[in-house]
């Protein structure tokens, strides 16, 4: 029955992490950042990265949108810090592949696995990928730059 | 109690009829769009099985039949509004197209840089956009009415926005985010107190009561075929016939033509003179039918039913701890727009979803309102005669649902 969908969905970790998110600031000193919105929804967050060379030092985000997006870009932050910017490109094809229902190997995922659950929600996979979105398009470039899921 | 046979309506709507996600559909999205009786779909497809020809054509007679069908249902549109003549109904794909038909057809011309348009905090897009294009287009300046927390339209100001360089003040009749019902007529008077002509949007009034565009004086009103049971892709726009007459074509081609010559194209009459290619025939008798239907239930009875089901239903989730009510205006049409505390619209859309409950989460196309009440998106039951109070109890299960799992 349904609750036993939605509770894939709404996984505790999930609702924890909507509820406290982590990472949840503005960054004064961030060398990257990059605007992201769901016009549809009207979701909107800012990503924030401070690259050291090609390790991400620290990286944040602000912004207001649905549980499954705030989770989503809060697990996100958690993944990637000390990350280079080839793992965290690896992640985000990972992430991507997830939601989108092909076979990958969950192991790597790690926490970002709780996500799986989007996949069987095709109208909010947009929610869970605006934060990856939003973050590569911080990592390739060097200024504010802005991107939309819808 | 309702003067509606409820049970027998219902079974007029087959789409009504099936399970979403385990659940009975709870079809509550009726301002986005409203479904379609038998007696729609039908006038539809028999028009393909029986009449399909190009109209104002060919002298044979399906030709003539679909002819006589389509100018037919111009007449039940007219009838519907109450406009003087057929004449002032033209056929559109829908109320948004109706307003840049006007924009463009009949403010335009007469639109100098500095000269001001004037709207309403609440407008849907449809009656923002269009307007605002314009005024990039010619230097003119859009003025906005403002609104108060309650959700109604503060008017202490309107005589001051009406001003002498007010072209056109452009209005809606009913709020689709709010379901605020707007002093219209009023509003009207005052501006043609300045000769300042009037488009209202009626596209969220239509499906809910009658509408006298002579008794209102509205030089212009628009509306959409599918938000009042009719097909999509399908509207009207009303407009006074010496306004009509004086404007130009919006767009060319065949049918609205006299005569075609590369040295000169003499314009065909209204109503055609609006209406270039081949219209959307079957969605016009599907309009018409729409018509034939809410006329034979009583669109006093609808309109009487609807209200018990948005009393019955603003009183029910009032109720409910957590949950505030964006809108609460004191005359409203079939909108509850509302937040849970703690839980963004979207989740509750999703979680409404698995229980077969269809409502709106979003913006629903009026961001300005969205950012006066400081929320980025809402969630919205809106109803159509056919919800039953039920459906009423159904929505505050669902709310108290997204409550338990967001707990």
């Amino acid at each position: 029955m349904s609750n036993a969908d939605l509770r894939d969905l709404y996984q505790e970790v999930i609702m924890d992490h909507n509820k406290k998110p982590r990472n949840f600031r503005d960054m004064t000193n961030a060398n990257h950042l990059a605007h992201g919105n769901n016009p549809l929804c009207g979701d909107t967050l800012v990503v924030f990265l401070k690259l050291n060379g090609d390790v991400i030092e620290d990286v944040s985000f602000q912004g207001s949108g649905c549980a499954i997006s705030v989770a989503s870009a809060s697990l996100m932050t958690e993944a990637l810090k000390g990350k280079t910017l080839a793992e965290a490109e690896t992640l985000y094809e990972l992430v991507h592949k997830q939601m989108t229902g092909e076979e990958i190997d969950s192991s790597s995922l790690g926490k970002l696995a709780v996500l799986s659950g989007v996949k069987e929600f095709p109208a909010r996979v947009k929610c869970a990928t605006l934060s990856w979105h939003t973050l590569h398009a911080a990592m390739d470039s060097d200024h504010d730059i802005s991107v939309s899921t819808e | 109690m309702s003067m509606l046979d409820l049970a027998a309506i219902r079974q007029d709507f087959p789409i009504l009829h099936q399970q979403i996600n385990g659940h009975p559909l709870v079809y509550l999205d009726n301002a986005a769009s409203s479904q379609k009786p038998n007696q729609v779909i039908d006038a539809v497809a028999d028009y393909y099985r029986q009449d399909n020809a190009n109209v104002h054509r060919g002298v044979h007679r399906l030709s003539q039949r679909a002819t006589d069908a389509y100018e037919a249902a111009r007449d039940k549109v007219r009838g519907f509004v109450n406009a003087k003549s057929d004449k002032e109904i033209i056929f559109v794909r829908g109320a948004t197209e109706a307003v840049n038909l006007v924009a463009q057809s009949f403010v335009r011309p007469q639109l100098q840089a500095g000269d001001e348009i004037l709207i309403s905090h609440m407008e849907h897009h449809a009656n923002i956009v269009p307007w605002q294009m314009l005024c990039e287009q010619t230097g003119a300046k859009l003025n906005v009415i403002p609104m108060t927390t309650v959700g109604e339209l503060d008017l202490s100001t309107l005589d001051e926005l009406l001003t002498s360089k007010t072209k056109i003040m452009a209005i809606g009749h009913v709020s689709n985010a709010l379901g605020t019902i707007n002093p219209i007529k009023d509003m009207i008077a005052r501006a043609h107190a300045k000769n300042i002509p009037v488009l209202v949007d009626g596209a969220q009034a239509v499906p809910h009561m009658i509408v006298d565009v002579q008794d209102l004086d509205c030089d212009f009103y628009v509306f959409s075929g599918h938000k009042m049971f009719a097909p999509t892709g399908i509207g009207a726009l009303y407009g006074k016939q010496a306004l009509l007459e004086a404007m130009s074509p919006w767009q060319g081609g065949g049918d609205m033509i006299l005569s075609v010559s590369f040295a000169h194209t003499e314009y065909n009459e209204l109503p055609y003179k609006f209406e270039a290619g081949t219209p959307n025939i079957s969605g016009a008798i599907g309009l018409g039918a729409a018509i034939d239907y809410m006329n034979n239930l009583g669109i006093a009875n609808l309109a009487a039913h609807e209200h018990a089901l948005l009393i019955a239903a603003t009183e029910k989730v009032t109720a409910l701890p957590g949950v505030r009510i964006i809108g609460t205006a004191a005359q409203k049409a079939s909108v509850l727009s509302f937040m849970i505390e703690g839980v963004h619209p979207h989740d509750v859309g999703t979680i409404f979803d698995q229980q077969g409950l269809a409502i709106r989460t979003g913006h629903h196309c009026a961001q300005p309102v969205m950012q006066f009440f400081g929320i980025p998106a809402t969630a919205r039951a809106s109803f159509a005669f056919y919800n039953t109070f039920d459906e009423i109890d159904a929505l505050v299960g669902g709310i108290k649902k997204v409550q338990e799992l967001f707990a």
